[in-house]
Parts: C-alpha cells; structure tokens; sequence
C-alpha cells in the first residue's frame, strides 16, 4: 500500500480504464432503478439480485456451448417476464404503500432469489469467458479485456434505444405521464397498472443486459447482488432522476472509485469502500441541506 | 393492574424457572431473550420514532467482538490469540474469566453507544428511506470492515474465551448465560417500558408523527433522536456481547453484523408483533422464534427461501401486526373507547 501510486503510476491508468468501462455498466442498472423509483416510487432491493439473474442467463448459453455474447439479446427477454411476475406477485400489493413496505417486501424477494440461484446454479463463482482477447495499450502496460469494450457499448447502445423508446413510443409517454402524476395519468386513460408493470419489466430487462455483460466482465455469484443494488442506489442519489447523462457520468466515477480504492486498500475492502462511500455521501449531502433548514426527499 | 402484575409475576417466574422446566431448550430460551431484546431495542426507532433502521445490526457486532476483544486482551495478547485460532493454547483462570466477563460487557456497552452518539448525529438527520439504506448501507460496511482487520482474526473470526472448567460445568456456563440474556431482556423490557411512559416515549411518538411540527413546538428533536439510538445501541452491544459467548465463535459477516439474518430479523419481529407497541416485539419475537426453529428443523436447506416467503408474506399481508390486528378487533382491551351513539350519527350524516 507504500505509496503505489508512485511505484507503479501506469497501475493507476489501469484502474481509471477498468473503473470507466465497468461505471457504464452500474449506470446501466441505476438507471432502471432511477426508472422505476420515479415511476412507481419503489426502491428495489433485489436488483442485484436481478442483475444477477441475468447474469446466469448468459452463463448457461456459455455453458451450453452458445457465446455468451448473445446472452445480452436472450436475458432482457427473459428478465422482462421475471420482472412483470415479480410485479404482479408481489410489487402491485406495495406501490402505493409506505416506501420502507417496499424496501422490506423486496428485501425479502432479494433474500428468496439469493437462496434460489444458490439451488438451481450451485455456490460457486462462475464467469462465462468470452474469448474475445484482449487489447493492449501503453507498452503492453495497460490490459484491457475487449470483452469489456464489448459490455460498456451494449450498456451505451441499449440505454440510447432505452431512451429513444421513452421519448418516441406510447408506452414511453405513458411512463412518463405516470412518473409525472400517476392519478392525472389514470384520469386521462393511462392504465397505469400495467404501466407499473412494464416499468418494472424494463427495469428488469436492462438488469438482465447488463448482468449478462457482468457474466463476461466479472464473476458470478449467488451472493453478490447486494453491491449492485446500493451502487445504483448511490448513483441515482448522486445524479437524481430521470437526468440520464448524470447517471452515467456518476456511474463512470463510481467505478474510478472503486477500481482505485481496490489498488489503494486492498481488495478485501472494495466492498466496504463503496459502502462507506454511500454513507458518507448522504451524511454530507444532509449537512450541506440541513444549512437551509432542508433535508433528503 | 392486577391482571397486569399476575402477568409480569408469571413471565418472570416461567423465565426464571425455565432453565430448569426446559433444560433441553436452554440454549433456544436465551436466544429467544436476545431476540427479544433486539425486536424491543429496533421498535424503539422503528416503531415509536418512525425511523426504519436497518443498521443497530452494527451495534450487536460492535458489541459482540468488544466483549470478547475485551476479555481476552486483559489477560493475553489479542493478536497471539487469533493466530492461535481453534487451539485452545490460551486458557482464562476463573476469575480472569469473570473478570474479563464484566469489563467486557462494560465495554460492550458503552462503545456502541458511543458510536450511536457521534454517527447518530450525522445519521438520524436523514428520514425515510434514505435513513434505511444508509444504516443498511453502515451495517454492511462494518462487516466488510470487519473482515479485513487482521487482530480480530480477519474473515475467519475469532473463538470467544472458553467457560472455566474448573469453576463448573458446560451445564453451568449455558445456565449462567441463560439467565445473562434473561436479565437483559428484563431490564430492557423494564428500561424501555418506563422510558415509553415519560415525556421522552412522547417526544418520540411525535417525532414518528409530524417531525416538522414537533420541531416547530420547541423539541429538539435531533437530541431525542440520539439519544433513542444510544438507548437502542446500549442494550444491543449488551445483547451482542452476551451472544458472543452463547454462539462460542465469532465471524464477521454471518454472526456479528449479520445484516441478511439478525438485522433482518430484528425488523420483522417487531413487524410481525406489531411495531410501536410496548408488547408486540416481545410477542412477535416468541412467534418468530418459533417459526424460524420449525424452518431451521423441517425445512433444513430451504430455511432461507421460507424465510424469504415469510418477510414477503408479512410485510405484503401483515404490516400491521399481531397487536394491530387486536386492537382493530378489541379496542377497549386497549382503552379506545368507541362511543357508538356518536359513530352511528355519523354514519347517518354521511
């Protein structure tokens, strides 16, 4: 830890590449999860699990002998019924209730997908290799995996067609009119509950696109998806709703973060970083508001 | 009030005589007490202040590695000791033991709430859900934090200080923890039933209800506030350092800030019992208690999953609670009187 920064300076350019590639990849997820928490007013704890999920999916066509590359086409289809199911099983009887109800029930559905992804897939840590090779930079100093070029462009690429479908579609618009007053919406003729529903299914959908790139990025495995969701968390609290290039630009510097706080302290307190980080966000973001006699809405 | 006190009388002597009537369930009885301690010390933020915490899981892992920490860095040095690992090459005389035994429920104790006092500052200023994923978020990190700290035995844990053997029997030590966590649920029980009826359970309440307007009323509620979560973290690090010993090893993720298990139980007890109520944590952790064994027995592997079910089950279905629901369908057993010459000219009117 002696002052690595200076021993090994290109290790750090190394870090900032992988912290920038895989912050595309968290903007992704926070996304759905700014989607949904503006829409249905509802903070998903099991969207780790969610991300997850998708992730095996990409998994299996590997292990099937089908590149996991196409995983990113298959797991949103799939994840986007898991994500309507879930909402009709459990989600519809929460939204218009307290928002801690919420975060308890999908606590609760983030507990029961852990258990059964530890059934169905096994506990152990799994990666869909994709074999795309890699890129060398700098001397051969700084190795970056085209599997993760591969993964920051789909999650460019997916949010973009995300975004257009949002402004252009009539579904976007309905979504959008519900996030903006859900009970004007209802008056005019939106169905909103099945605007809630496909909400959540989007919300799924790009969990499962970008699962499926963590499949190829990183590991899997059942326990890890609660990282992803207080990441998410942290990069919609950071860039607010709805404001898309804030989302990716924070999700870009989260990843810096913590690809740096990985070099700097040691592995073994990634994880605790990024917590911390949250915390003390809010803490400060509480202060800064507490001056004006306001606090986090 | 003589029902009342019939009732206290029974509760105290079926916990005082319960190592004896059930010696087979001791150990499952003071587990019930922690867990009770723990729904009772949750529902004073949950339920009375209105701020859902996710976080005194961080005082019961403070709590439980300071005890033990405590202990045996009286006597030994603490690094030697978890180098040592699962051989006991260190062995407590009984009264270092005991003596450790006090200054490290001392310790326990005054640490987290310590801890309680200067984060809560900072903390209890945001409501809400930012609050709960803050305190999810500080629980987790604790642990993660935890396990990377070599002297207290890094991801492996650490053992806690065997039970003198020549002070008594194994028989002897589990009694002797039995009636530790008894005691705690007591005073807990009595703490918080005596804080609940001064002006402090309604400053509390009126911080759940309309923080805005209590504030505008004069109340300094930021003060209330801690001091609430420094009353929650005492008895939690108390409740963590006694199920050090209980447990016999300590692990950072998995037993002290077990933010999936424990910290998740403590929330649905009090859901399940009914949050906000001096009685529904205490009735909600006897239910659970008893399901949650039913599951670990019958459903062995699939614990989890039932557990899982069972938290989407109660918060969907549920929310109000065990005590909820009987006030709704009693409400004079509650003194809520209704007046039903006044309710039927109102319904008239309507």
């Amino acid at each position: 830890m002696d002052f690595l920064i200076f021993q090994a300076p290109m290790l750090m350019v190394q870090a900032t590449m992988d912290g920038l590639v895989i912050g595309i990849i968290f903007a992704l997820v926070a996304y759905g999860m700014a989607l949904q928490w503006g829409v249905m007013n509802i903070i998903n704890i099991a969207q780790g699990e969610l991300v997850i999920m998708g992730g095996y999916i990409a998994y299996f066509l590997y292990v099937a002998g089908i590149h996991p590359a196409y995983g990113v086409l298959l797991s949103p289809i799939i994840m986007f019924f898991v994500g309507v199911g879930i909402y009709k099983l459990v989600i519809n009887k929460v939204v218009d209730r307290d928002l801690f109800i919420s975060i308890l029930a999908t606590f609760g559905i983030s507990i029961l997908a852990q258990q059964l992804m530890n059934f169905a897939f096994g506990a152990d840590v799994v990666v869909a290799d994709s074999g795309f090779g890699t890129l060398m930079m700098f001397d051969n100093s700084v190795v970056l995996p085209m599997s993760k070029l591969f993964s920051a462009s789909v999650c460019i690429i997916s949010a973009i067609i995300l975004v257009a479908y949002m402004k252009r579609s009539k579904l976007g618009r309905a979504i959008r009119a519900t996030a903006q007053n859900a009970r004007a919406a209802k008056i005019l003729g939106v169905d909103t509950e099945k605007v809630y529903a496909a909400t959540f299914g989007i919300n799924a959908a790009l969990c499962g696109i970008a699962g499926a790139c963590v499949a190829m990025t990183f590991t899997l495995h059942p326990y890890t998806g609660l990282p992803y969701t207080i990441r998410s968390f942290m990069i919609v609290i950071i860039a607010g709703l709805g404001n898309l290039p804030a989302v990716a630009i924070s999700g870009m510097g989260l990843g810096v973060f913590e690809e740096w706080s990985d070099y700097l302290l040691g592995t073994e307190f990634r994880i605790a970083a990024v917590f911390s980080l949250l915390v003390i966000i809010l803490v400060w973001r509480r202060f800064k508001l507490a001056r004006k006699r306001e606090y986090l809405k | 009030m003589n029902k009342n006190t019939l009732l206290y009388a029974g509760l105290i002597i079926f916990g005082l005589a319960g190592a004896f009537i059930f010696p087979a369930y001791k150990l499952q009885l003071s587990f019930l007490y922690i867990l009770i301690v723990l729904a009772m010390t949750w529902d004073v933020q949950g339920g009375q202040m209105g701020y859902n915490t996710f976080g005194n899981i961080l005082f019961f892992g403070i709590g439980m590695y300071i005890c033990s920490s405590v202990q045996i860095g009286m006597f030994f040095d603490l690094g030697e000791w978890t180098d040592a690992g699962g051989e006991k090459t260190f062995v407590h005389t009984t009264p270092q033991f005991f003596q450790g035994l006090v200054a490290g429920l001392v310790m326990a104790a005054i640490i987290p709430t310590l801890i309680a006092g200067i984060i809560g500052y900072g903390i209890l200023g945001l409501r809400g859900h930012y609050f709960a994923i803050c305190t999810l978020a500080l629980g987790i990190a604790a642990g993660e934090i935890a396990g990377g700290i070599e002297i207290i035995g890094a991801g492996q844990g650490m053992t806690v200080p065997v039970w003198p053997k020549d002070f008594g029997s194994n028989e002897l030590s589990s009694e002797f923890f039995y009636y530790l966590s008894f005691g705690l649920a007591v005073v807990t029980f009595a703490v918080l039933r005596w804080a609940y009826s001064t002006r402090f359970g309604l400053v509390l309440n009126a911080i759940r209800d309309n923080e805005d307007k209590a504030e505008s009323m004069g109340i300094n509620t930021m003060r209330y506030k801690i001091i609430g979560w420094m009353v929650s973290a005492f008895f939690v690090g108390l409740a963590g350092g006694i199920m050090g010993h209980i447990n016999g090893y300590i692990e950072p993720t998995e037993i002290a800030f077990a933010g999936p298990t424990f910290g998740v139980f403590m929330v649905l007890m009090a859901i399940l019992g009914g949050k906000g109520t001096l009685w529904g944590p205490l009735v909600g952790a006897v239910i659970f208690h008893l399901f949650k064994e039913g599951f670990w027995t019958y459903f062995l592997g699939w614990q989890y999953v039932a557990l899982g079910v069972l938290i989407v089950v109660i918060v969907v279905y549920f929310p109000e609670g065990l005590m909820g629901w009987l006030r709704e369908k009693y409400p004079e057993r509650f003194g809520e009187v209704i007046d039903e010459a006044d309710r039927k000219a109102q319904v008239e009117l309507k």
